[in-house]
């Protein structure tokens, strides 16, 4: 039997304080912080103080074993480390790290102290980096010997950031004003007084790409542990006993809501695979440790099924019973492969940065439409609004864009300094709203910034973006933050950053540029750009394909038409051209 | 002296390795598995290969454990080249 149960059952009547009572919820013992709650409280309250929280591996044979009561300690000296520093409640501080241990249980530290964590993609070259920390005026970074390098070479252009703190390394290569805190070498802290708790309380920023303009940071607070704890039962039905692997990195949203807050909260014991991707280590890494639950993404598994069935069968993968997946839309294909290679279906939901909580699912025992991303989780009202009036669409199959009735647990808060664009996310009476009363008008729409339709039976399906942001491998990048960097490459006069179909990644990153005076398109230009941009932003952002044009698509007034070379990418049709510019 | 083999090597070294990175490259380095190189920038070294070697790799070949080393990538363009 499914935590779940009966889908239907679970809506009537459905009150988010059964999250509460899910986790056995005291009011008079309890503190609501999620450092506290997935350590602590997993020890005290629930009495697993020796249950094993973490199995991780990293490359060439490395493992290492956590328990909750581990956990709890390290966790400790993290946040009293922090406080010791002068960092204050709600000051942001980036974990910017690999998968590693030190990851998983300073994120804890960090809201113990009251501060806020921002973490962020280890593979995010100096440039993206620099955006995000200035963006947030990010007091401090817990980084590694391996990532410094890139910290200290925008260090001089950040004034807020006063704190560089490695987590791993050797003391002798500190440069000045770094500091050393490694948390198996520090003092055991036994325990620790939470600064900080309660509903509202800051906890995560993460930044997430738009169209236009830089990324932003979007803001979640500690009550957000309502929506995170019950959609890891109901989705991804985690039962005391099970092994739970979530193959995201905590740089994204998954990766902390799924990877860390959700079964820790739970006292699930996780495992991590800190090494690069091959189907071998993969299975590998399922057989020997007999994970029960496995949440991925789509372009892992569409990566698995190019490596074939053979490989598959090589393991024993037995100890699989629940698969989810998400990212972006699981393709039919891979429902259909994981079927009948694994036995068992990978379940696709849908949700971003911004909704902080799994919004629309495929549950455990419900009938899966392959292509399909489910229906909404109880408590969530979710419709799709005509693309030009934004009222809902009452008819079957209309495609529309998604939108969810505001007020979930975990719903972000606001756009760090961006009321404005977080006002730009809602449809209907929003006027000039604070994000606060937006989030609390039981008479707007928030929309996520997807197309898709729902048949009569009430199951979402995915169409695609409603803007320019491109979707590769469930990232979103931003082709104004590409388009930027692009034209920082001595031959770059122009460019323009559209998603082009991949099989793998759904889409990937491709660029149209025109040359400045001096320079010809040639291979070895169009490997240096590539090169250039997976250095400063990060290998997702690199256009996997560069094309040479002598002028870009523009409207009258000079705006380069990205939808015209999306269209064309797509064999879609481009649409009005009416704006465009004369040749 | 294996020409291919020193190219590609140089080009990892070159693209892969910071020059205050604690890293020794060889043939027989893990690439892929190590995470030294991740799968997205494995484009970038698929596309310097077909440019040099006027190639095409085609995906179901250029598989994270082909690139996985510089003596399997050497292998793979070899193959291509009709010296295999």
């Amino acid at each position: 039997m499914s935590n779940i149960g009966s889908y239907e059952e679970r809506l009537r009547g459905f009150d988010w304080t059964i999250a509460r009572k899910a986790l056995d919820w005291d009011e008079s013992r309890d503190i609501l912080n999620i450092g506290w709650i997935c350590s602590d409280r997993v020890c005290e309250r629930m009495g697993l103080a020796d249950k094993t929280a973490l199995i991780w591996e990293g490359f060439g044979e490395r493992r290492s074993v956590y328990t909750y009561d581990d956990v709890r300690v390290y966790s400790n000296g993290f946040a009293s480390f922090l406080a010791g520093l002068g960092l204050e409640v709600g000051d942001r501080v980036c974990i910017f790290m690999d998968r590693i241990p030190s990851l998983y249980i300073s994120f804890l530290g960090v809201l113990k102290a009251g501060c806020i964590a921002q973490p962020l993609f280890s593979a995010f070259g100096d440039e993206s980096l620099e955006v995000r920390l200035a963006s947030a005026e990010t007091r401090a970074i817990l980084t590694t010997q391996k990532h410094v390098k890139k910290v200290r070479k925008i260090l001089e252009k950040l004034p807020s950031l006063e704190l560089v703190i490695l987590v791993e390394g050797e003391s002798e290569k500190l440069r000045e004003g770094e500091i050393l805190y490694e948390m198996e070498k520090a003092p055991r802290v036994e325990s620790f007084e939470v600064r900080a708790s309660g509903p509202e309380v800051p906890s995560v920023l993460h930044y997430t790409s738009g169209t236009t303009g830089m990324p932003k940071g979007a803001l979640h607070v500690h009550g957000s542990i309502w929506g995170q704890a019950l959609t890891t039962l109901w989705v991804l039905d985690l039962k005391p006993d099970d092994i739970y692997w979530c193959t995201a990195d905590p740089g994204w949203v998954t990766g902390t809501s799924y990877g860390i807050i959700g079964p820790w909260s739970l006292g699930i014991t996780q495992c991590v695979l800190d090494s690069g991707f091959t189907a071998e280590r993969w299975y590998r890494f399922i057989q020997e440790n007999r994970v029960t639950v496995w949440y991925s993404a789509p372009t892992a598994i569409r990566s698995l099924m190019r490596e074939g069935d053979e490989v598959v069968r090589k393991h024993d993968l037995s100890s699989l019973r629940h698969l989810a997946s998400v990212g972006e839309p699981l393709n039919a294909e891979a429902v259909i492969w994981s079927q009948k290679v694994l036995g068992l279906p990978f379940r696709d939901n849908f949700w971003q940065t911004e909704t902080g909580s799994i919004m629309i699912a495929n549950y455990p025992g419900m009938e899966i439409r392959p292509g399909s991303m489910g229906k909404p989780f109880p408590g969530i009202e979710a419709t799709v609004l005509d693309l030009k009036t934004h009222a809902p669409i009452e008819q079957p199959g209309r495609v529309g864009l998604i939108a969810f009735r505001p007020g979930w647990p975990a719903m972000f808060r606001e756009y760090w300094n961006k009321p404005d664009v977080y006002r730009s996310k809602f449809y209907g009476d929003v006027g000039s709203k604070s994000p606060r009363e937006l989030r609390l008008d039981p008479g707007v729409w928030y929309s996520s910034g997807d197309r898709a339709s729902i048949d009569a039976d009430g199951y979402f399906w995915f169409v695609g973006r409603d803007d320019d942001v491109i979707n590769t491998g469930g990232h979103l990048v931003g082709p104004f933050e590409i388009e930027s960097a692009l034209i920082e490459h001595e031959a770059v006069a122009e460019a323009a950053a559209v998603g082009k179909p991949d099989e793998v990644n759904m889409e990937v990153v491709k660029a149209f540029v025109t040359l400045n005076p001096g320079f010809e398109p040639s291979g070895d230009l169009e490997l240096d750009i590539m090169n250039f941009i997976r250095k400063r932003l990060s290998p997702l952002a690199m256009p996997q394909e560069i094309e040479f044009t002598e002028k870009l698509p523009k409207t009258r007034s000079g705006k380069i038409l990205r939808r015209y070379l999306h269209a064309l990418e797509w064999g879609e049709d481009v649409g009005d051209l009416s704006t465009l510019e004369d040749d | 002296m294996d020409d291919i083999k020193d190219a590609v090597l140089e080009y990892v070294v070159d693209e892969y390795v910071d020059e205050d990175d604690d890293i020794e490259v060889g043939y027989e380095t893990p690439l892929i598995s190590s995470g030294l190189v991740d799968s997205f920038s494995m484009v970038s070294l698929k596309v310097f290969l077909e440019k040099r070697y006027s190639i095409s790799l085609p995906d179901n070949e250029a598989t994270p454990e082909a690139f996985d080393n510089v003596n399997s990538i050497a292998s793979l363009v070899r193959r291509h080249l009709g010296q295999g």
